[in-house]
């Protein structure tokens, strides 16, 4: 799997003959159905297609914020994508790292939490992206068992977009769960609330900068020494003192 | 927790519950507001639907989940790829080797990481085993919700059996936590795939009981056919998966439309339809699917190949940066999981797609115009769990 | 003057036995029902075994949970109108307490032989349901309203095919009385075979099922149990009713199951004569007689309870008005033909 790649299918590497011993790479082979899936979204949507990767029997397919709806429009009518599978949302403000203890400061500049102390940046995924949130969706046509991957970068300052309830019902409860979980507001859907948590919540949980409480409290102490059995003697304790007089 | 809705709704909600408070010497039973949940016999688990009666027929119904949520989403960002299938057992907990598998095997798709045959059979088996133990249960349920009481012990008595056997194996009943990156935790025990198929004959027994005491009983015909009918596309509009929209007629089966390590194209098998779409339709289409589930493990059980059961993989488990999407043929529908990942010994961002979620999201719709006591069939033929709505 | 075991008795003294004979009755009914049927027949159709723990075989479990209603705390809804929320259950007792009365278990061993029996079983039998109506209207509670108001539907609409049903066993018969139908049947010959006598159930197989299903449904039991089974969704009328009215509620309705299925034995099965037993021998037997067979009709009603998934309440009603009622009109019907044409 490549990472954050604007282009089209994979280009075959250049011949590099290391020694002899490595083979020359193949061009992988190239996935007809779903350059065909691309090729005619491309000529719906056009310049609305920012990035698009089709690698490992599957399609990621970046649009233009603006043709959101279109994009579903497009894959719902020319592409029989009939099965909406789901609609979520991406944060992509690195991760706390798992490894090292941490604990919250809420004063502190965020950082990448690599250990360097640099300012928090951002990588995107496959297909590319150019702002921290992202909405991303999966349809599906079951009579080819042919999936997409349809994303948008959304204003991180305002995260809104098209609301996919017009083409595809079942976004209705997706959405909702996108709002309350990242913020991102849905344009058209005329009944944002709550699913999962309580009307009073405050925040977004499952934006990057929202703490998990839980490893807050208490960091995740990595790999321990096991604990002794409640009952039995610590021997790690104090060592036996005997003869030891100072 | 509350969720009480938008602000109009809360106001009639409210409003509704006060009228109903005071004993009227005239009878209003225009606009009643019924609550069904979230502890209810007929819910599997915690759900709460608000419905709004006129009379006997739904006007609105709006589902109140939630009541579960864990938030696995989030915990998944910060655990290790093992840590994370001990979560993702809890999703549907009744078939819940079937939650582990496609979380691995997206995580084996990055990593580009492929188990041993035998480990892919016996994964195949054991798939198909929690699909059994999942809607044996579904199997009695549904005629308990309708009045019947006897077969759900008949189903449990049933289910015994297989759990014993994904006990035997795993060491657990309902959360195995067997599956690992690169194959299985430990091999079959001895003696098991004998007792395996004597507990498919047992299934089939099973099933063929519940042909003659339900699907056969007028009665039960009569409060399911034509009862909550949910057509073909707008079922695929709201992403029913699985046995409900293959009972709309749909000619969808992850397991055979698709390439998948796992060990479905070896053995041979029917995926069952029906074209009505109705509660019976929903009924009789798992009941099969339970039958052809005891013929594969048959098969699979026959053929199992030998070999190791886990690939080479690193002790320190990091999977390379990438996205991947797998999905699998749950016993509720489509389940599927959304790795991104950055390279780390964590995922970045796991995107758990449960099929239940989509199955309860058609009820505003589906229950709008419906009689009350038809609610119950509906709700019980959708087959949901709240583990899975709510992750 | 009454000679009963050759002891003359006033009136009141005989009045007061046979009250006193009759409430010890329902409560042995109700839980001779409760035992096999509810706790021992039903798990083992579930394969499980059912109580064990209090008694041999849980023998005791019934009485026990007598006794634990009884000293339940005894609680009223705040707004439920206590005079008729206390009333129901008594009023539903009342009826079914009535149905025994005139059950004939021997030659002499009836409370009271009612020249009209038959129209006093039904007529008491109705009330009922304006005992279900109280508990439901009192409770202070919109789910058991509504759950009271269907029950009274259901409960009328089964009344006409039970009533009709039972007609055409009195035409044949040619009386009312209970007693006199017994005697009926004693005497009667199957096709100049008089052997057994000639229960009605052959001749009148369609009024015996007409009223199998009727009292079914009298009975609030599955697959007619859409009153109480609303309880899934709403609570039924008994929803508010705690502790000794509860406990009247559930042994009133199984001992309306053991009276209906009393009457069914005295109608249609024959009651308590046995062929070639008369006199002090056939009081004796005869209670053993309409136990056995009362069992028998017992265990069919639970049989089906707990086999059958339930009917929507319009399917309910359906069946009764559309297929039950001109089905019992019929019988009547040819009843009436034979018994004037042969």
């Amino acid at each position: 799997m490549s990472s954050a790649d604007s282009g089209t299918e994979p280009q075959p590497a250049p011949a590099e003959p290391a020694g002899g011993a490595a083979a020359e790479p193949e061009a992988p082979p190239v996935d007809e159905v779903r350059q065909a899936l691309l090729d005619s979204l491309k000529a719906e949507l056009g310049d609305s297609i920012l990035g698009a990767e089709i690698a490992g029997g599957d399609i990621w397919v970046r649009v233009d914020r603006g043709a959101w709806v279109d994009a579903a429009r497009v894959a719902k009518t020319k592409l029989g994508m009939e099965q909406f599978c789901f609609l979520s949302g991406m944060d992509w403000l690195p991760n706390n790292d798992l490894s090292a203890e941490k604990v919250w400061d809420p004063e502190a500049e965020p950082t990448n939490g690599d250990g360097t102390g640099a300012t928090r940046t951002y990588e995107t995924g496959v297909a590319g992206g150019d702002t921290r949130f992202q909405v991303f969706a999966r349809l599906f046509n079951p009579t080819t068992s042919v999936g997409i991957t349809l994303k948008a970068d959304l204003d991180e300052q305002d995260p809104r977009v098209g609301s996919w309830i017009s083409v595809y019902r079942g976004a209705d409860w997706h959405e909702r769960e996108a709002w309350e979980m990242y913020g991102f507001t849905f344009d058209g859907h005329p009944d944002l609330r709550h699913i999962y948590l309580p009307a009073e919540f405050e925040g977004h949980p499952l934006r990057k900068d929202f703490p998990l409480l839980a490893r807050e409290v208490k960091p995740w102490p990595g790999l321990v020494d096991k604990e002794p059995i409640p009952g039995e003697d610590e021997e790690e304790e104090t060592p036996a003192e005997g003869g030891d007089g100072g | 927790m509350t969720t009480t809705g938008t602000d109009w709704r809360q106001a009639a909600y409210i409003s509704g519950q006060a009228a109903d408070a005071r004993v009227n010497v005239e009878l209003e039973t225009e606009g009643m507001t019924l609550n069904i949940g979230p502890q209810h016999p007929a819910t599997h688990g915690t759900l709460r639907i608000v419905c709004r009666l006129d009379g006997e027929q739904v006007i609105w119904a709006d589902p109140a989940c939630g009541y579960m949520h864990r938030g696995y989403e989030k915990l998944a960002e910060v655990r290790k790829y093992p840590q994370i299938t001990t979560l993702v057992n809890r999703i549907d907990w009744l078939g819940s080797f079937a939650n582990e598998v496609p979380f691995i095997l997206a995580a084996e798709k990055l990593m580009d990481i492929e188990a041993p045959p035998r480990a892919q059979w016996i994964r195949t088996v054991l798939f198909e085993m929690a699909r059994i133990a999942n809607i044996t249960l579904f199997l009695g349920d549904m005629a308990a919700q309708l009045g019947a009481v006897t077969p759900v012990f008949y189903a449990f008595r049933d289910r015994e059996h297989a759990l014993n056997l994904i006990e035997s194996a795993t060491g657990g009943r309902f959360h195995p936590n067997y599956d690992r990156i690169g194959g299985l935790k430990d091999d079959l025990p001895k003696g098991w795939i004998d007792e395996c198929k004597a507990v498919m004959r047992r299934i089939r027994d099973f099933c063929d009981e519940m042909d003659d005491v339900l699907v056969g009983n007028e009665i039960f015909q009569t409060r399911t056919r034509g009862i909550g009918v949910i057509p073909r596309d707008v079922g695929l509009e709201y992403g029913l998966t699985g046995a409900n929209i293959r009972a709309s007629g749909v000619d969808w089966d992850i397991r055979r439309d698709e390439d998948s390590p796992l060990a479905w194209k070896d053995v041979d098998w029917k995926v069952w339809t029906h074209p009505d779409g109705d509660s019976f339709a929903r009924y009789w289409v798992r009941l099969q699917e339970t039958r052809e589930a005891t013929l594969i493990v048959d098969q699979l059980l026959d053929g199992l190949p030998a070999g190791p059961i886990m690939a080479k993989v690193p002790r320190i488990i990091k999977v390379p940066a990438g996205e991947a999407w797998v999905h699998t043929e749950n016993p509720m529908g489509e389940m599927g999981y959304y790795i991104v990942s950055k390279g780390d010994i964590g995922p970045f961002r796991v995107k758990i797609k449960t099929p239940s979620f989509n199955n309860i999201s058609i009820t505003p719709w589906l229950l709008r115009g419906v009689y009350v006591p038809d609610v119950i069939t509906i709700l019980a033929s959708l087959y949901f769990i709240l583990g899975d709505i709510d992750r | 003057m009454t000679p009963v075991l050759a002891v003359q008795l006033g009136y009141g003294w005989l009045a007061a036995i046979k009250v006193v004979a009759v409430l010890a009755v329902v409560p042995v009914g109700a839980l001779l029902y409760v035992y096999f049927y509810l706790f021992k027949m039903v798990s083992h159709m579930q394969s499980r075994l059912g109580p064990m723990e209090a008694g041999p075989h849980g023998v005791l479990q019934a009485p026990v949970e007598l006794l634990k209603f009884l000293q339940k705390e005894d609680l009223f809804p705040e707004r439920a109108d206590k005079f008729v929320f206390g009333a129901a259950p008594f009023v539903v007792f009342l009826s079914t307490f009535l149905l025994f009365v005139i059950i004939p278990t021997g030659p002499r061993l009836v409370a009271e032989n009612l020249d009209t029996g038959v129209f006093f079983a039904l007529a008491v039998s109705s009330i009922s349901v304006i005992g279900i109506l109280m508990a439901g209207w009192a409770s202070a509670n919109k789910y058991s309203i509504t759950g009271g108001l269907r029950a009274a539907g259901q409960l009328i609409a089964y009344e006409l095919p039970m009533v009709l049903a039972i007609v055409g066993v009195v035409v044949q018969a040619g009386t009312m009385s209970l007693q006199g139908i017994v005697h009926a049947q004693a005497n009667g010959k199957i096709f100049g075979w008089g052997g057994i006598g000639e229960p009605f159930v052959f001749t009148q197989l369609l009024g015996f099922v007409i009223f199998f299903i009727a009292a079914q449904a009298e009975l609030t039991q599955t697959p007619f149990d859409m009153p109480v089974a609303e309880s899934e969704l709403v609570a039924g009328y008994l929803t508010e009713y705690s502790g000794v009215r509860f406990l009247l509620f559930f042994m009133a309705e199984f001992a309306s199951a053991f009276a209906f299925a009393a009457i069914a034995s005295t109608i249609f099965l024959g009651g308590w004569y046995i062929p070639g037993v008369h006199g002090t021998t056939a009081d004796l037997l005869g209670p053993v007689v309409m136990i056995a067979k009362t069992m028998a009709v017992g265990f069919v009603i639970f049989w089906v309870r707990f086999t059958f998934p339930r009917f929507r309440e319009d399917q309910l009603q359906a069946f009764a008005w559309k297929y039950l009622i001109p089905l019992s009109l019929l019988n009547i019907l040819v009843t009436g033909i034979f018994k004037v044409v042969f």
